[in-house]
């Protein structure tokens, strides 16, 4: 492969599209040409480098310079600057962001970047890049040296634990698979990532697809699989795109289908989509879901190890825990130990969202505390604003209060605290969010969908929904809190996969630590963040109204009168709090009581 | 729901040979494939836009199960849909980040313009509104989905510059 010594990405988003990127292209290519630089650098084509709001733009690597606002005209001069004068050409560099992808910002001191280490550095519809990355090695490596039961417990030592959620170690995954003496076996990826906040798995499998094959080509050959399947969720079209494509490429090079790497070894691979159930992210309601049927969980034992996908043995893994594998192959189960705590091995991507400075994603090893992710990597509350809760594991994990910030996170002390590590999203709140409020929207996205299999789960959130309604809607009980209580110890035990199992937590996690808040709502009828808006009025401030009537323009119920000049009045009876007033006024001049 | 039904029956694609001969490439390619249902019926959704009973009918024949089994796996999944959409689709995602970020007030903006609630199409048979699960890009909170354009920070005031383009497309 030819060697450059510099690349230009250039971002063919939509919105740069529009705004001509191909014909930045296309000139970048025709004054390398004339500048004789055309072997020297590499102009490749790539999306969402975050700036197209002043595209069309471009990515200068190594150095990571970000250009934005480029017209073909300035090409030359671009070109001249950077490639061959060496300099940056500053009046094109993107300045007001500090971040250069919206989602992967340059990590911090404090990441570790093992699963995403290639994502928005590679071009993940090009296999050759993952090649020039190391990729495949691990593959190669586990081929022609090691046997499938030397590979497992490569995996094994290194303690990588199951990252959908649960840290179960891979490794005894795959022994109990090798161990069931049936055939054929499968080889299950569950990309089905539906925790609303949680977007890790997604930019993996958009940004290094390959990643994802590799460690599941490496778990097949260990359990003995000849067929895969990655479950990818029917939210995520670029990212089956983007699988289907690496899918062909490792084809065409040999690296999936018949006598692998000439070794003997056969494996395949196919994407299934879901069609929008959250359960299907539960392995045996996916596997269900793969057959053809409604994604309805069923007991274990059997385990999928015996019993899996059309009956027949089957090991489901997450998406970022194949994408470990490949890298713990390569450097040594040792050097992944060497990352994270005690009783749990390695890093955790988590995809930080909510009220903190920098959303995104993050790659930490274990055993950082929450303070760490919020404040030195998240770079602490937005808009100046106290920390309130943060909440773990997705609609199935807790909120926890600010004498949770110095917990590490891990497996352990999550779980220990009453919340859990799930796939790891992690949604910051700030002091203007109510926690029953919070409560309530995860119990009607769990109500919603519980499978209806098991009655606990099926009628125990829906009644745990209306209860929670009733305390937004000042119609709350002082008896509610204990029944909340019955219900959720009920619902917890009865059901039998993890979404019932875990779908009272959100309720159970506030009820403990922000108990005085539900009290608030039923004793004296008042929501202490002001969001539940059947206990909330907005009313118009003499002094700063200033009668500009912006707010009566933009009222979708018209219920704000005044002359112009005057101070406006907002009718309480009719207005819907929906809040719109407030965000345009431009003189702080209404308050919610 | 007498105007969708209206449209559902005008065009029904068993009855236009173009479509008929879509769905029945869709069975053709994908029958012998182990769980066949899911793969057709998602494929069906994405080059048709609906699944009515109909279908579901012509479906289950076509691969040789009950219907009973091809309608229970349709009503399990959100996002099969049985009845005929609008032309366009805005969709809210309501995931934690979006909920916290606003969405609300976009839906009650969206109502003020559009004059519907989520889960239905406009009279015109234009635009479909729907609430929808995290769609996954929570750094740009609150979102919403413009057929399949991901709008990211969007807010209240910018609702009608949002929704213009597919509404003048009508027009």
């Amino acid at each position: 492969m030819a060697i450059f010594r510099s690349h230009v990405l250039v971002c063919v988003d939509p919105e740069c599209l529009k705004k001509g990127a191909h014909d930045i292209m296309d000139a970048l290519q025709d004054e390398l040409v004339t500048k004789g630089l055309i072997d020297e650098i590499q102009v490749l084509e790539t999306s969402r480098i975050g700036g197209c709001d002043n595209g069309p733009e471009i990515m200068v690597y190594p150095e990571g310079v970000h250009y934005v606002g480029i017209s073909p005209d300035d090409v030359p001069y671009l070109v001249e600057e950077h490639f061959l004068k060496g300099r940056t050409a500053e009046k094109f560099v993107l300045k007001e962001k500090t971040f250069i992808d919206e989602e992967l910002s340059a990590p911090t001191s404090k990441e570790v970047r093992i699963v995403l280490k290639n994502c928005g550095i590679i071009d993940p519809g090009n296999i050759e890049e993952y090649l020039a990355e190391g990729g495949y090695e691990g593959l190669g490596k586990v081929l022609t040296s090691y046997t499938p039961e030397e590979t497992i417990d490569i995996v094994l030592r290194s303690g990588l634990g199951g990252r959908g959620g649960a840290g179960f170690p891979t490794g005894k995954k795959w022994q109990f698979c090798r161990a069931t003496q049936e055939w054929p076996k499968y080889m299950i990826c569950n990309a089905d990532e539906g925790d609303p906040g949680a977007f890790m798995n997604r930019r993996v499998l958009e940004g290094d697809p390959h990643a994802v094959i590799e460690g599941m080509i490496i778990g097949a050959y260990a359990v003995g699989s000849s067929q895969g399947y990655i479950y990818c969720r029917a939210e995520y079209p670029l990212a089956i795109k983007t699988l289907n494509i690496a899918i062909d490429q490792a084809h065409a090079l040999g690296l999936l289908g018949k006598d692998i790497l000439g070794s003997g070894f056969d494996f395949d691979l196919e994407v299934r989509m879901g069609a929008g159930a959250f359960v299907c992210g539960e392995e045996t309601a996916l596997m269900a879901s793969i057959e053809g049927k409604r994604g309805e969980p069923r007991p274990r034992p059997p385990f999928p190890a015996v019993k899996g996908l059309f009956g027949k043995p089957s090991n489901v893994n997450n998406v970022e825990t194949y994408a470990n594998v490949p890298q713990i192959i390569i450097n040594g189960p040792e050097w992944y130990a060497s990352y994270g705590t005690e009783k749990s091995k390695g890093t955790k991507t988590f995809a930080l969202a909510g009220d903190v400075q920098h959303t995104g994603l993050i790659e930490v090893p274990f055993g950082l505390t929450l303070r760490e992710i919020i404040f030195d990597v998240g770079g602490g509350i937005k808009d100046g604003k106290a920390f309130k809760a943060i909440q773990t594991g997705g609609p199935m994990g807790g909120c926890l209060p600010a004498e949770f910030l110095d917990l590490p996170v891990d497996y352990q002390e999550l779980a220990k605290a009453g919340s859990i590590m799930g796939s790891g999203g992690l949604v910051v709140m700030d002091e203007d969010t109510c926690m029953v409020d919070i409560a309530r929207f995860f119990m009607d996205f769990v109500q919603d969908e519980s499978c209806g299999k098991c009655t606990p789960c099926r009628v125990g959130t829906r009644r745990i929904l209306e209860i929670l309604e009733g305390i937004c809607e000042g119609r709350g009980k002082e008896s509610d809190l204990d029944t909340l209580e019955m219900l959720c110890e009920q619902i917890q035990e009865d059901s039998l996969c993890g979404l019932g199992q875990g779908a009272p937590n959100p309720v159970v996690s506030t009820l403990k630590h922000f108990r005085s808040e539900y009290e608030a709502h039923i004793k004296e009828k008042r929501c202490p963040a002001k969001v539940c808006k059947p206990l909330i009025r907005y009313d118009i401030v003499d002094g700063p109204c200033t009668g500009c009537t912006v707010c009566a323009r933009n009222c979708p119920v018209n219920c704000i009168t005044g002359e112009r000049r005057q101070t406006h009045v907002i009718d309480p009876d009719v207005c819907v709090r929906c809040g719109i007033c407030m965000q345009v006024c431009n003189f702080n001049a209404i308050v919610i009581n | 729901m007498s105007a969708t039904t209206a449209t559902v029956q005008k065009n029904n694609p068993l009855t236009d040979p173009v479509r008929k001969q879509l769905i029945d490439q869709i069975v053709d390619q994908n029958k012998d494939r182990p769980g066949a249902i899911m793969v057709v019926l998602n494929e069906v959704q994405s080059a048709i836009g609906f699944i009515t009973t109909e279908m579901q009918d012509y479906i289950a024949h076509r691969l040789q199960v009950p219907a009973s089994r091809v309608h229970g796996v349709v009503s399990f999944y959100s996002f099969f849909t049985t009845n005929a959409r609008g032309t366009h689709t805005v969709k809210f995602c309501m995931g934690t980040a979006c909920y916290v970020g606003g969405t609300p007030a976009l839906i009650e903006k969206t109502k003020q313009i559009l004059g519907i609630e989520p889960g239905n199409t406009t009279p015109d048979g234009n635009i479909t509104v729907e609430i929808c699960r995290c769609v996954g890009a929570c750094s740009q909170a609150p979102v919403i989905l413009v057929d399949e354009d991901v709008i990211g920070r969007v807010k209240p005031n910018k609702m009608p510059q949002v929704l213009k383009p597919i509404q003048e497309i009508a027009e």
